[in-house]
């Protein structure tokens, strides 16, 4: 099992050191771990993945609420979110495979960004599954490198989580 | 509105915070602060001799006193000098602000002289740290660094103050805006449903033990436990930390549990249907074998830091938040019943202790380190502050020093930081002028800051000091005598003339080797006016018992052979 833990911290220097020495320390599993700014200037919005067979996520949780920098902390697993990873993936393929390839691309939502004479560039948004999706049908005619941002999460409706604690 | 350099503002900012003492050591980059300090007289500073005594010293500061400690370093060396100490006070949860010099903002990340990423090194080992880089946030940092030092669960801070940060100005003002760490507080309020069924549990135990620790004495809930003890007639085992928190006279008090804990405790425990934990964090020396420790026992978690429930042992009812606010709460709710059957089988387990202790032992070639301990327990009559050190003179203290009041005892528990005696010893008596102070050290350890001799006397401090000396680095002698075939790898330990060191530091001393000369040097030492040392010379293959092997059943002990009776 995974849990998505939504952290909110204050964006100042060492902050993101201070999470990463805290689950090395603790020696936390934790799967993937995003950060990026929010609307709020001051305040940076880490999206967690714990792999809960081997880390209890409210330990997690309850560690992260007591760095001095860290605003709120929400496990957002059981709430109905929105969860985000974009990839790109660059594959084998020549000019006469770019209509299928495309055709492979547009099922899943995901679109051919660069074209060069050998290879393709293309950028799909999801979560796990699509993108896994996709990539189990473009593993065998080669990928030749990928990157992924990791997840990012948002519960859905009124509810918001800002600076000032969650409601 | 007064302009101040940053040298100022620091120092106007421990007045403000109420210090009246501080531990240190300068160097090039803090010099700017030590120039300012000449003209804060309110504030004494000790000059330690090395940072790590400095550091230990705002600790033992810290515990005798209950108030933040302070110590001071300059960048590089002096800095890494204070990691033993800042990772001892994090260990053991005491409040500590240490103030780092560092190389000047310009310069920084290009390996400058005496330049250490000391917020990197110190990171994993504080509750929290700072670099302050503009003079403007200097005061609203140390403040905040009390705050966090000393609230909730309190710990170490450091703030580290670039060079020209201590020579810049700007007007001083310390600000009294809300603090808004924590962020989130442990409730005041306990949750009715939680109280209600502590209290339902509490009725129905049959066998119900109480495992206090250090959170009670932070807390100040020692009254409040003693109320609690008495009204429902639960027995009280203390962590090493605990020590002090019940009396260790009082008919409930079951002394230490765990590794080198009495064995009738660990026995209750292990038969327990209900543990009431307070203030305590179930430390691996608490409870051995986790897999078999109180497996009968519910038990009820009543602790202020979220991050330590469940950490090592599945709690049935955990209640988050202070000591005295949750026993408080939970004292009218609890009804009082007599469980004398459960006395009656602890009292039985006491008596089968009794008939092996040491205390028993007849008069051999050389003194027993029990023996020692217990009589220096009766001529103080338990009154004094002792600041153990680590290892077997440490666990003979916990047994042997019968503790009755609250900060009666100073010891480095979770880190187990031998040299950590002498100079804790120092921060206490600055802390407690009016306490008799006794320093109860290894030979070992004694010698890793025995430099700090030198410190007490510059400040004419009048300390006792005890060194149980047996030859060994006596606790690892132990291990390997039980576990390794008694090869005895690197722990013989060749020591100075303990009486000669004393003496070129100006310090009266004698030596004990006779059993009839333990009372009278004991005495000598609390009616002299000055420091003294007594150097007991005890036998050298003596052992900690009971003992659980580390990782083994808690029930699972070995024990001390039963001794003829005298
Ligand atoms: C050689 C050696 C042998 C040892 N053998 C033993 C042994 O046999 N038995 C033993 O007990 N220890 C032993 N120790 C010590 C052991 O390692 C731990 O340091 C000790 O058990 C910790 O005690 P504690 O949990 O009470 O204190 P701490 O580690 O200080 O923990 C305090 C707990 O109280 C909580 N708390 C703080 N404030 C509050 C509050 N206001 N309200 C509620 N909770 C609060 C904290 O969050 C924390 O969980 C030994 C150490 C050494 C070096
Ligand atoms: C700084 C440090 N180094 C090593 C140890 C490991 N250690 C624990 S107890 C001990 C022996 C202590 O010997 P001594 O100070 O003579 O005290 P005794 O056990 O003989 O009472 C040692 C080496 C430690 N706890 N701290």
């Amino acid at each position: 099992m995974k849990h998505t833990l939504v952290a909110l911290v204050e964006d100042k220097p060492g902050v993101l050191n201070r999470v990463a020495s805290l689950f090395r320390r603790r020696a936390f599993n934790i799967e993937s771990l995003t950060v990026g700014r929010t609307h709020e200037p001051a305040v940076s919005r880490m999206t967690i993945l714990v792999d809960t067979e081997q880390t209890a996520p409210n330990l997690v949780e309850a560690n992260l609420m007591k760095l001095i920098n860290v605003v709120d902390v929400q496990d957002v697993t059981a709430l109905p979110t929105v969860m985000r990873d974009l990839a790109l993936i660059k594959v084998k393929a020549n000019t006469s495979q770019l209509a299928e390839i495309n055709q492979l691309a547009e099922i899943f939502r995901g679109k051919i960004v660069d074209v060069a004479s050998d290879s393709v560039i293309i950028e799909i948004t999801g979560d796990e599954d699509k993108i896994s999706g996709l990539l189990d049908l473009l593993r065998p005619r080669g990928i030749l490198e990928m990157v992924r941002t990791g997840q990012v999460a948002m519960v859905r409706g009124s509810t918001h989580q800002d600076g000032n604690g969650h409601n | 509105m007064a302009v101040k350099t940053g040298a100022q503002i620091i120092w106007e900012s421990l007045v403000k915070e109420g210090v009246e003492v501080v531990f240190g050591y300068p160097g090039g980059t803090i010099l700017p602060t030590y120039d300012a300090m000449l003209d804060y007289p309110s504030i004494h500073h000790v000059l330690a001799r090395h940072e790590q005594g400095a550091t230990h010293a705002a600790d033992g500061y810290a515990r005798a006193s209950g108030k933040v400690g302070v110590a001071i370093a300059t960048s590089g060396p002096g800095a890494t000098n204070m990691v033993t100490g800042i990772a001892t006070a994090q260990l053991d949860s005491s409040p500590i602000v240490c103030i780092t010099g560092q190389v000047g903002t310009t310069v920084i990340g290009s390996d400058a002289f005496q330049e250490v990423d000391i917020t990197g090194v110190t990171l994993p080992i504080t509750k929290h740290n700072y670099m302050v880089t503009r003079v403007q946030d200097l005061a609203g940092t140390i403040r905040e660094a009390f705050h966090v030092a000393r609230e909730g669960r309190p710990g170490p801070v450091l703030v580290d103050v670039p060079k020209d940060v201590q020579n810049s100005k700007c007007e001083f003002v310390y600000p009294d805006t809300p603090i808004l760490y924590p962020r989130r507080r442990a409730p005041a309020q306990t949750p009715s449903e939680q109280l209600a069924r502590a209290a339902e549990m509490i009725s129905k135990a049959e066998r119900p033990v109480i495992l206090a620790g250090h959170g009670v004495l932070i807390s100040g809930a020692m009254q409040k436990l003693i109320e609690f003890a008495d009204k429902t007639q639960i027995p009280v085992a203390l962590t090493l930390l605990g020590l002090g928190v019940f009396p260790r006279q009082h008919p409930l008090c079951l002394g230490m549990m765990g590794m080198h804990g009495e064995a009738y405790a660990n026995r209750a425990v292990q038969s327990a249907d209900l543990l009431i934990a307070v203030g305590m964090r179930f430390d691996d020396r608490v409870t051995g074998n986790l897999k078999t420790y109180a497996k009968h026992a519910k038990k009820i978690h009543i602790e202020i830091d979220p991050s330590e429930i469940a950490k090592n042992v599945r709690v049935d009812l955990p209640i988050l938040g202070d000591a005295y606010g949750v026993l408080d709460q939970l004292l009218p709710l609890v009804t009082s019943a007599p469980r004398e059957a459960w006395h009656a089988q602890i009292h039985e387990w006491q008596m089968e202790t009794g008939a092996r202790d040491v205390l028993r032992k007849e008069e051999g070639d050389g003194l027993i380190p029990a023996q020692v301990i217990h009589s220096l327990w009766q001529v103080t009559e338990g009154n004094a502050i002792v600041v153990s050190d680590v290892g077997q003179n440490q666990m003979w203290e916990a047994q042997y020093y019968r503790h009755d009041i609250p900060r009666g005892l100073i010891t480095s528990g979770g880190l187990g930081t031998m040299g950590f005696a002498l100079p804790a010893a120092i921060g206490a008596k600055f802390a407690r002028r009016d306490a008799e102070v006794w320093v109860v050290a290894g030979d070992g350890g004694f010698q890793m800051t025995q430099a700090e001799l030198a410190t007490l006397q510059q400040e004419r401090l009048k300390l006792n000091i005890a060194i149980i000396n047996n030859g060994f680095l006596g606790m690892v002698r132990q291990w390997q005598e039980f576990f390794y075939g008694r090869r005895y790898a690197a722990t013989p330990i060749l020591s100075p003339d303990f009486v000669k060191l004393a003496d070129a530091h100006g310090i009266a001393a004698r030596r004990v080797t006779r059993r009839e000369d333990v009372v009278p040097a004991i005495e000598a030492a609390r009616q002299s006016a000055e420091t003294m040392l007594i150097d007991f010379r005890v036998e050298q293959e003596d052992a900690v018992y009971p003992m659980v092997p580390a990782g083994a059943d808690l029930h699972d002990m070995i024990r001390r052979p039963v001794e003829p009776a005298k």
